[in-house]
């Protein structure tokens, strides 16, 4: 579903991916680990279009996306959430996901301007779908009319798994999903995850630190280090691989 | 004094008036507009036509600094492009034309010549932000300015001497009183208002706030910054070129010196006051910015007398007193009176409950 062919990318002499290949397969669940500065956001921002990679190619449903805008991708359903939550603090809870319906909505300024007629049973549809589908679904209908300053993390995270969701996306990235999460909050993410991609059939790639939490939902493991792929698999086999407890661990003594 | 508030569905809860203090203010205010549309003074009608032809400009520089975060200080340049636009347009096509639908054109061409310009302007927006597409926007005010004076294109615009605009006349009905012509600034002021609350409850104004809070999260959920920011200037541009227009018209007499940077920062200072990003923020904006100047003009008069010395006093002092209301807004409360009036209101809701 998603594949990146080879991927270079570099800042000045900081060669922050040196030739990645895997394909995050559909339907599935596949996470990316490595230690701190291995590149995993790196790879994350080329995935979505904010660096052009030096060398190499991101493939999405077989279409090669390399040289794709952000937006574009988007419009193409690839999704993503950010390790700091990147949410828009001047709006509701409502709002922001309502954002996530941008790209398949038609309103143009005409209609807006007027509001009445196609706009707002636009508007009202879009509404309805995401009350049904993502407010009920992630559990916060108590706090749709919240602006995003009132809530705690946890649920800042939440709204913003909701705001991708919105965007009834393919692909969805995460970036650290239940970074700084305590153990509750990390349980409630990991099942909506799982939820996600056993009600929508969406295809998840994830970035994450907690292993447990990785090794618990992720069928496959693609594993970083300063850029390189040092090992894939499934799980399983990613926590015997010796180059991997190395690169955590370091070298049995 | 807490309110019913239930909702039965999606269409009730996403209203502009969802309660019916918000219904009773805005149709109580309407219907005190259309009083004092005919029985005003002859004096506050002048000064509520300057506030009306001020406001539709604010409600521009709205869209465009308080929604989309793109400051802006040239947007007197749009001003005097409606106001040139609709009065050359009057002049160029008088004897083609029928008076009685001309402004139903002229008034078209002048919106959509400004939204063009404003297109234009906004190019640099797409590569720089804040203070420095501030600079950017300021050389398109005295661009624009240079224009309408130089000597070249005179014959049109009039130059330094400026240009006189015919009365508006809408199939015969000629607006060629000052109370006529604010009976058509209120309803125009009123539509702008509306639509431009029409327009943040729809995906295009939600864009323009996600470009504001964070714009490479606009990004990724599909929203070309392009687009939206080009958009949003061609709206308050086409914004200022009607309040240009209807300046025009009301004043009859144009030069190009109304329209110089004093405007631009005029307009932003009142969205400041106001509050920035705000359906109403240019509503109480304009109130303050306009009558500021005239309750210490009034004031001032009483206490010193007509003094000949004094007042000669009276202008620098306004410009004082009103400087330092600006900046005491920056202090105090840089989110506008809209600010206050709303913990005013969240207070009275929860009365007698919690305070907050």
């Amino acid at each position: 579903m998603l594949r990146v062919e080879d991927l270079h990318l570099s800042f000045g002499g900081i060669k922050a991916l040196q030739g990645v290949n895997f394909e995050a397969r559909e339907g599935e669940i596949t996470g990316v680990i490595g230690p701190n500065g291995a590149g995993k956001t790196s790879l994350f921002n080329a995935i979505s279009g904010f660096y052009t990679p030096d060398r190499g190619r991101v493939f999405f449903d077989g279409d090669d996306i390399t040289a794709l805008s952000p937006d574009k991708r988007a419009g193409l359903g690839l999704a993503r959430t950010f390790q700091n939550i990147a949410l828009f603090r001047g709006m509701t809870v409502l709002d922001n996901i309502k954002l996530g319906g941008h790209t398949r909505l038609n309103t143009g300024v005409w209609q807006a301007l007027r509001y009445f007629g196609a706009a707002q049973r636009e508007e009202l549809e879009l509404r309805r779908e995401i009350e049904e589908r993502v407010i009920d679904f992630l559990e916060i209908d108590h706090i749709r009319k919240y602006p995003i300053t009132m809530l705690s993390y946890g649920l800042q995270k939440r709204v913003e798994l909701g705001r991708a969701l919105a965007m009834r996306p393919r692909v969805l990235l995460l970036d650290e999903p239940v970074a700084g999460m305590n153990r509750e909050e990390t349980a409630d993410m990991a099942r909506f995850i799982l939820d996600v991609q056993e009600q929508f059939g969406t295809t998840i790639l994830l970035v994450e630190h907690d292993m447990h939490m990785v090794m618990d939902i992720c069928s496959h493991i693609v594993v970083l280090n300063f850029g390189q792929q040092i090992a894939a698999g499934s799980p399983a086999e990613v926590s015997r691989d010796p180059t991997v407890i190395e690169a955590y661990l370091g070298a049995a003594a | 004094m807490i309110n019913a508030n239930l909702k039965s569905s999606y269409a009730a809860d996403e209203r502009v008036l969802d309660n019916r203090y918000k219904q009773g203010f805005v149709y109580g205010s309407i219907l005190l507009l259309a009083l004092f549309t005919l029985f005003g003074s002859d004096y506050a009608i002048l000064i509520g036509s300057q506030m009306g032809i001020l406001l539709i400009a604010v409600v521009g520089i709205n869209v465009l600094t308080g929604y989309t975060g793109l400051v802006s200080l040239g947007h007197g340049a749009f001003v005097a492009i409606g106001a040139y636009a609709v009065t050359i347009f009057n002049n160029v096509a008088t004897g083609i034309i029928p008076a009685g639908i001309m402004p139903f054109l002229s008034l078209p061409f002048a919106v959509f010549l400004a939204a063009a310009v404003g297109v234009l302007v906004g190019l640099p927006s797409l590569r720089v932000k804040g203070l420095y597409l501030a600079v950017a926007t300021l050389a398109a005010n005295f661009i624009v300015i240079f224009l309408i004076e130089e000597e070249l294109f005179a014959p049109w615009t009039g130059g330094m001497v400026g240009l006189t605009t015919n009365a508006p006349n809408f199939f015969g009905w000629v607006l060629d009183t000052k109370r006529e012509m604010f009976g058509l600034i209120a309803v125009l002021g009123v539509l702008a208002l509306l639509a431009a609350q029409n327009l943040m409850r729809t995906r295009v104004g939600r864009a323009f706030i996600a470009i504001r809070d964070r714009d490479y999260s606009a990004e990724i959920l599909g929203i070309s910054l392009l687009r939206y920011k080009l958009t949003s200037f061609a709206i308050s541009a086409a914004y200022c070129g009607l309040a240009g227009a209807l300046f025009a018209y009301f004043y009859a007499r144009i030069l190009p010196e109304q329209f110089e940077l004093a405007l631009s920062l005029q307009l932003v200072a009142a969205l400041i006051v106001g509050g920035l990003g705000r359906t109403m923020g240019p509503v109480f904006g304009v109130i303050v910015i306009v009558l500021v100047p005239e309750l210490i003009k009034i004031t001032f008069g009483a206490v010193t007398g007509d003094a000949a010395g004094m007042a000669q006093l009276r202008a620098p002092l306004q410009e004082i007193a009103f400087g330092a209301l600006l900046v005491l807004f920056l202090l105090k409360e840089p989110l506008g009176i809209n600010q206050i009036v709303d913990r005013i209101l969240r207070a009275a809701n929860r009365w007698p409950f919690a305070r907050g």
